[in-house]
C-alpha cells in the first residue's frame, strides 16, 4: 500500500559529505540535535525534574491522592485475605466437612465473598476518586503547558518550531492520559500487593517466605535493566513521532502546493521514511518489553516450582500444613501471574514519563522575553513617543551577526516614520524589538520613557500593536478576527472598524457576511483581503503606537488606497512605524529612515530626501518610472 | 467542529471488522501471536493439575521420591510459558508497528489526494489526532487487547473445561461466571463507545486549537492575545476532562462487578468442593486444583474491563480514521484520460466558467471567458475578491468549474490525467509555502528528475542564486520553519523558482511581486520577461508594474471578464480598469 521509494523519481542530489544521503531532502541545518533530546547521562536529572514537576501537579489534590491511596491498601489488603481463607478452608473447614460439619466451611465461603466484594467495592471508589484526581491533573498539566508556550518568546517558538510544540501539546499529553485511562491503578495494585504478600508470607512461613525473597532478587535487577533500556528507546521514540508530526502538518497546511506541484509521491516517501523511524523505536520498545515479560513469568515460575519441591519436603517433615502450602502457591500466582499484563502497564508508564520528561522541559524554558515582576504602570492615555537608545541587536539563532549596530532613534508622540531598506537591512528587526518580540541584545527602547522591559504586557500590548505581511487568520468567522483587536468590542464598532479601513466592501459580499466562516487560516479570503482583516484588527484596537510591517503587501491598488486614505486619519495623533517596499505607502510618512545594513543612512522628510539625492532620491525615481 | 460526532450507528464490532483489510496484512503474525497465546495460557492451566498431584502425592504420605518428576514436569512447563510468552510479543511487536505505519501511510496519501475543497473544511487538528492518536490506540489495542481479548476469552473457556473435568459440579460456578461476563459486557458497549468518541472529537478540536494558537503565535503576541485564548484553551479542556469523568465512571461500575465475580465464583468453589470433599467426591487435591484454576482465571476476567473499553475506543477511533479515508476524491482522474497533443502548444482557453464554493449560494465566477494564446502572457486584474485567485486554482484542477470548461490545447483538463496536466501547468501561490526541507527539495518540489544545473537556472531566473549562495551550506541549506528563515521577498521568490524549474508549459502566477521590494521587484520582473517570453501565462496583477509584463490584461469584474486590451487601450477605454489599477494615489498625496 505504501507507495515504496523509487530512486528513479526521487531528485537526486549530491549530498554533502556530512549529511546522510537518505535525509538529504531535509537538507542541512546548524543544529540537528534535538534541543531537548538528552543523553542517557543527564537522565537522572531530567528525572528529578519530572518528579518535580509531578510533585507540583500532585500536591494540590493530596488529600484525596491520599484517600485513594487508603482505599487501594484497604482492597490489597481484603484481596490478602482471600488465600489465607482458602488455608483456614483446607486445614479446618475440609476436615469438619468430613466429620459431617458443613456450618465452618459454609462460614468460610460466605466470609470468603464477602472479603470479594468488599474488594470491589474498594476498587470501585479507589476508581473514582483517582480518575477525578488524574483527570484534575491532566487539565492543570495541559492548560499548564499552554499558558507557558504562549509566554514563551518568540526566538524560543523559531528555535523550537511549532512542529515539535504541537507534538508536545498533543501526542506528549495523550500519552500521559492513556496512562491515567489504564494501568496507573493497575500498577499501584501491583506494588502495593507485592508489598502486603510479603509481609503475609513472612508470617505464614519463614522458610518458604525467605525462597520467594531471593526470587525478588533477579526480578529487582530486570525491572532495572528494562527501565533503564526503555527510558532510552521512549525518549527517541518521542523524537520520531515529532518528526512525523512535523511532516504532516506542513504537508496538510501547504496542501495546495503539495497537490499543485505533485509532491504527493516524494511526500509520501518521506513520510515512509520519518514514519519508518517511528516504527522502527515503536517495534524496538515493544521487543524489549517481550524479553522482559518473558523472563519476569521465568523467574515466577522457577519460583514456583522451587516453592513447591522445597514446601513439599516441609510437610512431610510435618512443619506445614498443606493449607499453608496452597495459600503460599495461590499467593505467588497473585505476584506473578498478571506481571505479564502488568508489564505492559510498566510499558505505558515508560511512554508517559518519557512525555512527562518532554513536558517538563518545556515548562523549564525559562522566558527570554519576561515579564517584569513589579511593571511599571503606564497612564491611560499613553502619548506614545518611542526612543532607541544605542540598541544592538542579533538574534539568538545567529550571534554573531549584528543586525542592528548601535540605533539611537528618537520619534515624538504622533510621528508617522517610514523605514526603507533592502531586504535584510534589518527594517523588520526595529519594528518587532519595538513590540519586544525580542529584546536589544544591549541599549534600551522606551515607551514614553519607560523601558519596554518594565512594561506589564497588557500595558505594552494595549499600546503598541504590530501587523506583519503574514496576516494570520483563526479559524471563526471575519468577526472573530476583527474582534480579536479588542475582545468585547459591539458589532457596530467591529464594523465601523472594517468601514474605517475599507474591508467592508468584500466583507458585505460575502455569503453570511461578517459573519462568513473564515475557514482554515483564512482560505476562504485572499492574501489582500486577508490584510485587510488584519488591518482592520488593529485599527479596532486603537493602540498609541501602531507598526506595520509589510501591511498592504498584496492588497490591489483600490484597497491599498483606500488603506492609505483610512491611514491619513487613522494615523492622526498617533505614533506608527511603517515598513513598506512600495513608495506609494511610504510617502504619506513624516519621516523616512533608510536602514542600511543594520545602520540609519538616511533621516528625513520624504521631500528632503527625494532632493538631497542619496539612496531614497534613487529608489523614488525607480518607483516613478514603475508607475509609468 | 466539522464532524458529526452523534453516535454512530454502527457497532463496536462492524467498527472493528472495517480494520479487516490492515489487519489481513499481519494476519501471520496475529496467528503465531494468537498460537504462542494459547499455548502459554495452556501451560499456565497445567501448572495448577500438577500441583494438585503434588497435594495429593503428600497428602497420601507417598514421600518426597514420586515428587521429583512432577517437579521437573512443572519447571519444563514454567519455562515452556516463558518462552511462548516471548514468541507472543516478538512476533507482533514489529507487524504491528508496520500496521500503524501502513494506515498512516495510506491516510497520508489519501489526505493529499483530497481536493482543497475538503481540506478547507477540515480542522487540521481534527486530522493530525487521527494520524496520531487514533492510529496509537489501533497499534496499542491489535498488539495487546485484540489478542489478549481472544486469549483470555479461550482461557476463561478450557479453564471452565478444567473444572468440569476435576468435578462435574464444579461447571455450575463455570457457568456463574462466563454468563454475567456476556451479559454485561453487552450491556456496557453502547455506552462506552459514545462516550469514547465523544472524549476522541474532543482531544482533536484541542488539537485544532493548540495548532492555531502555535502557528499564529506572533499575531497572539503582537495583540497580547495569550491570556484569551489560554482562557479558551482552559474551557475546552475542561470539557474533555468532563467527558473522561463520565468514563471514568462507567468504567468504575463495571470493574467492580467484573472483579466481585471470580470471588464469587472462588467462594462458591470452596462451598460445593469443600461440601464434596467431606462427602468424599473428590480429592483433596482436586479441590486446591480447583482453587488454583478459579484463581488463576481471576485476571482473564479482571481484565475484560479493560479489554471491553479499549475495544469500544478502537472501534470509534477506526470509526473516525476511515470518515477521512471514506471521503471521495472529487478531483477525480478521467476513466480514460485523453493525451495532449504534441509538441504541447500551451494554448489556454476559459470557457464560460462559472464557480460556486461547494458551500456557498452566490456563484464566484459566472461566465468568465478567455483565450490565452500559445507564448502569450495576460495579466488578470480585478479588485480583491473578485475572483481572480480562485480562477487560477481552476487550471491545475485544485478546484474544479461548476459550469463551463477550461481546456488546455483544446482538450478540457478533467479529461486529461492530473498528473500530466499538472506536470505542464506551473502555479505559483501569494502565500509562498515553504517545507522544512533544503533549498532545492523546496524548489524541485515534483517528482520530476531535476538536474543540479536545472535548479541553478531556476535559482537565478528568480534571482534567488545570490542570496541562495550566501546561505551557509548553499542549496543544500535546510529553510522553512525547521530550518534558517527567509524573508517574504526570499520566499516569495523561491516560489517562482519552483513554478519555472520545469519550464513548464503554462505559468500560473498569483501576484508573484507583492511581497518585493523595488530594487527586486525590478530585477525579477527584468528575469520574469526573459521566462515568460515563449510561455503561456495567466499572472494576476495587483501593480501596474506587473501588468507590463503582459501582452494583453483581462479585467475581472463581478465574476466575468468586462474588458481586454492591452495596459494602454484599457487605461484610455475602461473607468473601471482605470478605478483597480491606476496609482494616482501616489500624486493625490503629493499634493
Amino acid at each position: 500500500m505504501t507507495a515504496a521509494p523509487t530512486a528513479s523519481t526521487g531528485p537526486q542530489s549530491t549530498p554533502p559529505a556530512a549529511d546522510r544521503p537518505t535525509q538529504s531532502w531535509r537538507g542541512v541545518a546548524s543544529e540537528d540535535t534535538d534541543t531537548d533530546d538528552l543523553t542517557v547521562s543527564t537522565s537522572l536529572a531530567l528525572a528529578a525534574r519530572s518528579r518535580a514537576l509531578l510533585g507540583s501537579l500532585v500536591r494540590p489534590h493530596r488529600h484525596w491522592a491520599w484517600i485513594a491511596l487508603v482505599l487501594a491498601v484497604a482492597e490489597s489488603v481484603a484481596t490478602l485475605a482471600g488465600p489465607l481463607l482458602i488455608a483456614v478452608a483446607i486445614d479446618t473447614g475440609v476436615p469438619a466437612a468430613i466429620d459431617g460439619r458443613t456450618g465452618p466451611m459454609v462460614w468460610i465461603a460466605v466470609a470468603y465473598v464477602a472479603a470479594g466484594v468488599a474488594s470491589a467495592g474498594l476498587r470501585a471508589a479507589f476508581l473514582l476518586i483517582a480518575g477525578r484526581v488524574g483527570q484534575d491533573i491532566l487539565l492543570d498539566l495541559r492548560t499548564r503547558v499552554f499558558r507557558h508556550v504562549q509566554r514563551l518568546s518568540v526566538s524560543f517558538h523559531e528555535r523550537y518550531t511549532s512542529g515539535r510544540v504541537i507534538s508536545r501539546l498533543t501526542s506528549d499529553l495523550d500519552s500521559l492520559s492513556e496512562l491515567l485511562q489504564q494501568g496507573l491503578d493497575e500498577l499501584l495494585f501491583s506494588l502495593l500487593s507485592i508489598a502486603t504478600v510479603t509481609v503475609v508470607l513472612l508470617y505464614l512461613d519463614l522458610p518458604l517466605a525467605l525462597v520467594v525473597l531471593v526470587g525478588f532478587l533477579p526480578l529487582l535487577w530486570l525491572t532495572r535493566w528494562y527501565r533503564h533500556r526503555s527510558a532510552a528507546s521512549y525518549r527517541s521514540n518521542r523524537a520520531a513521532i515529532a518528526e512525523v508530526v512535523v511532516a504532516f502538518v506542513e504537508s496538510m497546511n501547504g496542501i495546495r502546493a503539495v497537490q499543485a506541484y505533485r509532491r504527493e509521491r516524494r511526500n509520501n516517501q518521506i513520510m515512509d521514511e520519518v514514519g519508518g523511524r517511528y516504527r522502527d523505536s515503536n517495534a524496538r520498545a515493544a521487543g524489549l518489553l517481550a524479553t522482559y515479560a518473558a523472563t519476569l513469568r521465568a523467574v515466577g515460575n522457577v519460583t514456583l516450582v522451587v516453592v513447591l519441591g522445597y514446601g513439599a519436603h516441609r510437610v512431610a517433615a510435618g512443619a506445614l500444613g498443606i493449607g499453608v502450602l496452597t495459600a503460599f502457591v495461590l499467593y505467588l500466582r497473585r505476584l506473578y501471574g498478571p506481571l505479564d499484563q502488568l508489564a505492559m502497564f510498566l510499558n505505558s508508564y515508560q511512554s508517559a514519563s518519557a512525555a512527562l520528561e518532554k513536558l517538563s522541559g518545556l515548562l523549564d524554558e525559562p522566558l527570554a522575553v519576561a515579564e517584569p515582576d513589579e511593571p511599571v504602570a503606564l497612564p491611560a492615555h499613553v502619548p506614545g513617543a518611542v526612543r532607541f537608545d544605542g540598541v544592538e541587536f542579533a538574534y539568538s539563532s545567529a550571534p554573531e551577526r549584528t543586525v542592528l549596530h548601535h540605533l539611537d532613534l528618537t520619534v515624538p508622540a504622533g510621528q508617522v516614520v517610514a523605514v526603507v531598506g533592502a531586504t535584510g537591512a534589518g527594517k523588520s528587526t526595529v519594528a518587532k524589538l519595538l513590540a519586544r518580540f525580542y529584546d536589544p541584545t544591549s541599549g534600551s527602547i522606551t515607551l514614553d520613557g519607560v523601558d519596554l522591559r518594565s512594561l506589564s504586557d497588557a500595558d505594552l500590548r494595549q499600546s503598541v500593536v504590530l501587523v506583519t505581511q503574514e496576516s494570520f487568520l483563526f479559524g471563526g468567522s471575519v468577526f472573530d478576527n476583527i474582534a480579536l483587536g479588542r475582545p468585547g468590542s459591539t458589532r457596530a464598532e467591529v464594523e465601523a472598524a472594517a468601514h474605517a479601513v475599507g474591508a467592508w466592501d468584500f466583507i458585505e459580499l460575502l455569503p453570511e457576511g461578517i459573519d462568513t466562516d473564515v475557514r482554515k487560516r483564512g482560505g476562504r479570503l485572499s492574501a489582500g483581503q486577508r490584510q485587510l482583516v488584519a488591518f482592520a484588527r488593529a485599527f479596532l484596537a486603537d493602540p498609541a503606537v501602531l507598526l506595520l510591517d509589510e501591511a498592504t503587501s498584496s492588497m490591489d491598488v483600490p484597497s491599498e488606497r483606500a488603506v492609505q486614505a483610512a491611514l491619513e486619519t487613522v494615523l492622526q495623533a498617533r505614533t506608527a512605524v511603517i515598513i513598506a517596499h512600495r513608495l506609494s505607502t511610504v510617502l504619506i510618512a513624516d519621516r523616512v529612515l533608510v536602514v542600511d545594513a543594520g545602520r540609519v543612512v538616511e533621516d528625513g522628510s520624504p521631500d528632503e530626501l527625494v532632493a538631497s539625492g542619496g539612496a531614497f532620491a534613487e529608489l523614488y525615481a525607480q518607483w516613478e518610472h514603475s508607475l509609468a | 467542529m466539522t464532524v458529526d460526532s452523534a453516535a454512530s450507528p454502527r457497532s463496536t464490532l462492524a467498527s472493528l471488522r472495517r480494520l479487516g483489510p490492515y489487519v489481513r496484512q499481519v494476519r501471520g503474525p496475529m496467528a503465531w501471536s494468537a498460537l504462542a497465546a494459547l499455548g502459554a495460557s495452556g501451560a499456565g492451566l497445567v501448572i495448577p493439575l500438577i500441583t494438585q498431584r503434588v497435594v495429593d502425592s503428600i497428602a497420601g504420605g507417598a514421600g518426597l521420591g514420586p515428587l521429583v518428576p512432577l517437579l521437573v514436569l512443572a519447571l519444563l512447563v514454567g519455562l515452556a510459558e516463558a518462552a511462548l510468552i516471548l514468541v507472543r510479543r516478538r512476533a507482533i511487536a514489529r507487524p504491528t508497528a508496520t500496521l500503524e505505519k501502513t494506515m498512516r501511510d495510506d491516510l497520508y496519501a489519501h489526505l493529499q489526494r483530497l481536493p482543497l475543497a475538503f481540506h478547507d473544511r477540515w480542522q487540521g487538528g481534527q486530522l493530525l489526532s487521527r494520524a496520531v492518536s487514533d492510529l496509537t490506540t489501533i497499534r496499542l489495542f491489535l498488539a495487546f487487547g485484540a489478542i489478549f481479548m481472544v486469549v483470555n476469552a479461550l482461557t476463561v473457556l478450557l479453564g471452565a473445561v478444567v473444572l468440569v473435568v476435576l468435578w462435574p459440579p464444579f461447571g455450575l460456578v463455570a457457568l456463574g461466571l462466563v454468563v454475567p461476563m456476556v451479559a454485561l459486557s453487552s450491556l456496557f458497549e453502547g455506552r462506552y463507545k459514545s462516550v469514547a468518541r465523544r472524549s476522541q472529537d474532543q482531544v482533536g478540536d484541542l488539537a485544532t486549537r493548540v495548532e492555531e494558537s502555535v502557528l499564529g503565535v506572533r499575531v497572539l503576541k503582537a495583540f497580547g492575545r495569550g491570556p484569551r485564548f489560554t482562557t479558551r484553551f482552559a474551557a475546552e479542556a475542561t470539557e474533555l476532562r468532563r467527558t473522561e469523568i463520565t468514563k471514568v465512571k462507567i468504567l468504575a461500575v463495571l470493574w467492580a462487578a467484573i472483579i466481585a465475580l471470580p470471588e464469587i465464583a472462588i467462594g462458591a468453589t470452596l462451598l460445593i468442593g469443600g461440601i464434596g470433599v467431606g462427602q468424599g467426591h473428590l480429592s483433596l487435591g482436586a479441590l486446591v486444583a480447583a482453587v488454583t484454576t478459579v484463581v488463576y482465571l481471576q485476571w482473564p476476567i479482571d481484565s475484560l474491563g479493560w479489554l471491553l473499553a479499549e475495544a469500544n475506543k478502537t472501534a470509534s477511533a477506526s470509526d473516525r480514521y476511515w470518515e477521512v479515508r471514506d471521503a471521495a476524491p472529487t478531483i477525480t482522474e478521467p476513466s480514460h484520460p485523453r493525451p495532449l497533443p504534441t509538441p504541447v502548444r500551451g494554448a489556454l482557453s476559459l470557457r464560460d466558467v462559472h464557480f460556486t464554493y461547494p458551500d456557498a449560494t452566490e456563484p464566484v465566477l459566472r461566465g468568465v471567458d478567455l483565450e490565452v494564446a500559445p507564448g502569450e502572457t495576460v495579466a488578470l486584474v480585478g479588485l480583491t475578491g473578485s475572483g481572480k485567485t480562485t480562477l487560477t486554482a481552476l487550471v491545475p484542477r485544485l478546484f474544479d468549474v461548476t459550469g463551463g470548461a477550461v481546456l488546455l490545447d483544446g482538450v478540457d483538463v478533467r479529461e486529461l490525467s492530473t498528473s500530466v496536466l499538472r506536470a505542464h501547468v506551473a502555479t505559483a501561490f501569494e502565500d509562498p509555502v515553504l517545507f522544512s526541507a533544503s533549498v532545492r527539495e523546496n524548489v524541485a518540489l515534483g517528482p520530476v528528475e531535476v538536474t543540479d544545473a536545472q535548479v541553478r537556472e531556476a535559482l537565478e531566473v528568480a534571482h534567488c542564486w545570490e542570496f541562495v549562495q550566501a546561505l551557509p551550506w548553499g542549496v543544500h541549506t535546510r529553510i522553512g520553519e525547521q530550518g534558517l528563515s527567509l524573508s517574504g521577498g526570499q520566499r516569495q521568490r523561491l516560489a517562482l523558482a519552483r513554478a519555472v524549474v520545469g519550464r513548464p508549459d503554462v505559468l500560473v502566477l498569483d501576484d508573484p511581486l507583492s511581497a518585493l521590494d523595488v530594487h527586486t521587484e525590478a530585477e525579477v520582473e527584468r528575469a520574469l520577461k526573459q521566462v515568460l517570453a515563449g510561455v503561456t501565462s495567466l499572472v494576476v496583477a495587483h501593480r501596474p508594474s506587473t501588468v507590463a509584463l503582459a501582452d494583453r490584461v483581462a479585467l475581472l469584474e463581478d465574476g466575468r471578464i468586462t474588458a481586454v486590451g492591452t495596459h494602454t487601450e484599457l487605461l484610455a477605454t475602461s473607468a473601471a480598469y482605470r478605478h483597480v489599477i491606476s496609482s494616482d494615489s501616489a500624486e493625490m498625496i503629493r499634493t
